[in-house]
């Protein structure tokens, strides 16, 4: 019997789930509207401390994770709900998700690669 | 077949459910590209953050705030139902996470309120 990449995949989505749900809200509320508004430090977000988070083996990680986490775990959630809406999804529709999931992971560790340490 | 779940108020939460990840997969892609304008130099990281800084982006990220804290409280409501038997109530599975995210939420904006 050929080996189903579906265990992979639905774990990549578990995990991307579970971390989106502990820091989801308040990651999009720091980034999105306390530190544009000025309600927290807008140094938290300045280049340098992003530069420093992006070269730290941690602070890199933790993006990484992020990053690619939530969008294996948004991928997974939407080729699903597009077999929910009626459309279609077989081979195609799935290389073209996990596909730009690995993708966008790949410029992640690329560009914080590029970035150094 | 299309607009099945409209029918049901029960469908419809579950597809506002669905729909949260469209929100994600939109601010981990925003994520990416403040990472390429971090590597690209100080002005293009400026310019990401003046566009972060707009009316439209500010109200982005406010409907993604309620679609995504949707998700966080769905996600441990469905935990229980995943896990096996199990020797306590299982409803104490989501009162954990939900305890956790509210604790992880407030460790966070707390670091980021000090740590200068």
């Amino acid at each position: 019997m050929k080996r189903s990449s579906e265990p992979l995949f639905w774990a990549l989505f578990g995990a991307g789930g579970m971390l989106s749900a502990l820091i989801g809200p308040v990651l999009i509320f720091i980034t999105g509207i306390a530190v544009p508004l000025g309600w927290l430090p807008t140094s938290a977000m300045s280049y340098d401390a992003m530069l420093a988070l992006a070269r730290h083996p941690l602070g890199a990680l933790a993006v990484l994770a992020v990053i690619s986490l939530f969008l294996f775990h948004a991928c997974h959630r939407l080729l699903h709900s597009l077999h929910d809406l009626g459309c279609h999804t077989g081979t195609t529709a799935r290389l073209l998700f996990y596909g730009a999931a690995i993708a966008a992971t790949a410029l992640a560790g690329g560009l914080l690669w590029f970035v150094g340490f | 077949m299309t607009g099945w779940w409209r029918k049901n108020p029960w469908f419809v939460r579950y597809m506002v459910r669905e729909g949260s990840a469209l929100f994600l997969a939109a601010y981990a892609l925003m994520l990416l590209a403040g990472l390429a304008c971090l590597v690209h130099g100080e002005a293009a990281f400026n310019a990401w953050r003046a566009a972060l800084a707009t009316p439209w982006s500010v109200g982005l990220h406010l409907a993604a705030v309620v679609i995504v804290a949707y998700h966080s409280i769905t996600w441990f409501q469905v935990m229980p139902k995943t896990a096996p038997r199990l020797p306590f109530d299982p409803r104490r599975i989501t009162w954990a996470g939900w305890a956790a995210t509210i604790a992880v939420s407030v460790m966070v904006v707390a670091l980021v309120a000090w740590a200068r």
